[in-house]
């Protein structure tokens, strides 16, 4: 290997979007939007569509949300799965009360409702830091779960306090199957991450990035920090809060405030972390890594014909120790997460391809 | 003294007890480079601090281009017109050369942030004139080559002009410079002290600068103002200051 080619492989976090996405770009967006709706649609069965791929897209966009917070904002947040639960009692209300609304807009609504929550939340962001802040945060976590649960007008005074969509359709279709709720899941993320796309673009993400970097630089050439850090929370709420919905009504069909605790908030957080801070795309693999390595460690215990030797209650103990060991091992050898991993073994495949014709400058 | 663009008077800071700057009294004409020297600890950076307020003044009170105040906030500094660069590194690590100097514009922009989401409204305009703004300063400061480049990448030398370059980019009236030759070797500091001087005399930016070599400061400015334990003592050209017997005692004197 050249020297060269070490310096170009050396992870710098935060530039990746320049290089991954764009490299191409009609090309891959072209073959994404195939493989969403045509390929997927019609070759993936109705299990790998309801337990594999509508959880991993929903997971990875909460995710994303949280990426745009946590790694290009640079702020912290342990709630991420307050703002999904408000996301889905918020639409669950507006269909079951407004039934005038079409779908989108109820999504939309159900977003600004927890970019709502995420400003309140966020305000304490204006005055203190790091660590500290993330007890805001872990507030929104508790007083919502609370809220929901306490309060039955949320859950339209049902005993079990659970909420189900009353409808899923959109200009007369009707969405309730699973390829129509991957569907509905897959064009929503899409949207999403053009939406993400175009901030991290603008100059609102490049005043995230200085104010992550270096706050009070930030500050002296004359950037409005405070409000950025807000518009920061209110984002990220917005994508988790659509996040949330999709996940109550497009993959459990029926949720209550527990489906959002303390867990989730953490799940969205290592989805970040595993798939990569500072990416667009990141929070994708991070979800798959989450929803997928359970299901992976369940069929090798069935393999190896485990379940016979020892109790349930131990094995799954152990699969989610497993599970924490290959996390940790995971960020220790790839602190910039998965889609940094992906990145050097495409780059290098690239490297290949043009160093018979060419000499590396 | 009759067009001071900074005028300060009677300035005094203090930490928990240990002053920093004793009644401090001096004024920057328009279009001058002033010097500011004086040993570790004389209260330079905390000069710079209190001029854009990074820091609150104790006592005294500053005129810049009319406006007075007692403390300010770093945004309104910035808003009139005063920029600066750091010490110790304070770019924006993980961006290119572009984005840094681009931030440098933040106090220019008028469009919304949906304007800016959605390419919508006054963001257009915005997006063009600040690239221009941005190319012209890079090509200024001849750092065409690394416009692209990460600035963590770059070698110190360079990351200190790309600090010059994020301040200057804004258009300021006053340009506060921490050390901006710190760590330098001599041709860095010639080629950095050129680049001061050009900025001076071709784009008439006012600018007040901290450095130790006092060669260097010789040449560059045209009013130097010696800081010793917080109090000034020295006040004048180059010439004056260098036979101002207190600051021979104070600060020159040491060095030999």
């Amino acid at each position: 290997m050249t020297v060269a080619s070490q310096i170009a492989d050396t992870p710098v976090r935060g530039v990746q979007r320049r290089a991954g996405l764009i490299g191409r770009p009609l090309v891959l967006i072209t073959i994404g939007l195939v493989v969403a709706f045509v390929a997927i649609p019609l070759v993936a069965t109705d299990y790998w569509l309801s337990s594999i791929i509508i959880p991993t897209i929903v997971m990875g966009l909460a995710g994303l949300g949280l990426n745009l917070l946590m790694g290009y904002a640079g702020l912290v947040s342990l709630g991420a799965a307050a703002f999904m639960s408000i996301g889905a009692f918020a639409t669950y209300n507006l269909l079951l009360r407004l039934p005038v609304l079409p779908l989108p807009v109820v999504l939309v609504l159900a977003g600004l409702i927890a970019a709502a929550a995420g400003i309140l939340f966020g305000l304490p962001s204006l005055r203190i830091k790091g660590f500290y802040l993330g007890a805001s945060t872990l507030g929104a976590q508790f007083f919502f779960e609370w809220l929901f649960t306490n309060f039955k007008w949320f859950s339209n005074g049902s005993q079990s306090l659970t909420i189900s969509a009353p409808r899923l359709a959109f200009l007369g279709w009707d969405l309730s199957a699973a390829t129509g709720r991957y569907l509905l899941v897959a064009a929503v993320t899409a949207l999403l991450i053009l939406l993400a796309y175009a901030i991290v673009h603008s100059r609102v993400g490049r005043e995230w990035m200085a104010i992550r970097d270096q706050d009070t630089a930030a500050a002296v050439i004359g950037i409005r920090i405070g409000r950025r850090k807000l518009l920061a929370y209110a984002i990220s709420s917005f994508f988790c809060g659509i996040a949330g919905a999709l996940w109550a009504f497009g993959y459990l069909g029926t949720a209550d405030a527990h489906a959002f605790d303390l867990d989730k908030s953490f799940q969205v957080l290592f989805i970040v972390l595993i798939g990569g801070t500072a990416t667009l795309f990141g929070s994708f693999f991070g979800a798959a890594f989450i929803v997928l390595t359970p299901i992976l460690l369940d069929r090798i215990v069935l393999a190896t014909s485990l379940t016979a030797s020892a109790d349930q209650g131990a094995l799954a103990n152990l699969q989610r120790i497993i599970f924490g060991v290959i996390i940790i091992l995971l960020l220790i050898k790839e602190p910039d997460g998965l889609s940094s991993l992906l990145r050097r073994g495409l780059s290098g495949v690239r490297r290949r391809d043009t160093a018979s014709r060419a000499p590396l400058g | 003294m009759a067009d001071a663009l900074l005028r300060l008077h009677d300035v005094s800071l203090a930490f928990k007890g240990i002053t920093a700057l004793n009644r401090l009294s001096f004024d920057v004409e328009r279009g001058e480079i002033c010097a500011l020297i004086g040993p570790n600890g004389a209260g330079k950076s905390s000069l710079l601090n209190v001029i854009n307020g990074v820091y609150r003044a104790n006592t005294g009170d500053i005129v810049f281009d009319g406006v007075r105040f007692e403390r300010i906030h770093p945004l309104k500094a910035a808003d009139l017109g005063i920029g600066r660069t750091f010490q110790h590194n304070a770019l924006f690590g993980r961006l290119t050369v572009i984005e840094n100097v681009l931030a440098g514009l933040a106090r220019h922009g008028r469009a919304n942030f949906l304007e800016n989401i959605f390419r919508l409204g006054r963001d257009r305009a915005e997006r063009r004139s600040f690239t221009t703004r941005a190319h012209r300063i890079i090509a200024f400061l001849e750092l065409d080559p690394h416009i692209e480049t990460v600035v963590s990448t770059l070698p110190y030398g360079l990351q200190k002009r790309v600090d010059l370059a994020r301040a200057l980019v804004a258009d300021p009236k006053l340009l506060l410079l921490d050390e901006p030759m710190a760590g330098m070797n001599q041709d860095e500091k010639a080629e950095m002290s050129h680049f001061v001087s050009d900025v001076n005399e071709k784009l008439g930016t006012t600018v007040v600068l901290i450095e130790h070599d006092v060669g260097i400061v010789m040449d560059l400015a045209d009013h130097v103002v010696v800081l010793d334990y917080g109090r000034k003592v020295g006040d004048g050209t180059p010439d004056e200051v260098r036979n101002n017997p207190d600051v021979i005692a104070a600060y020159l004197g040491t060095v030999h």
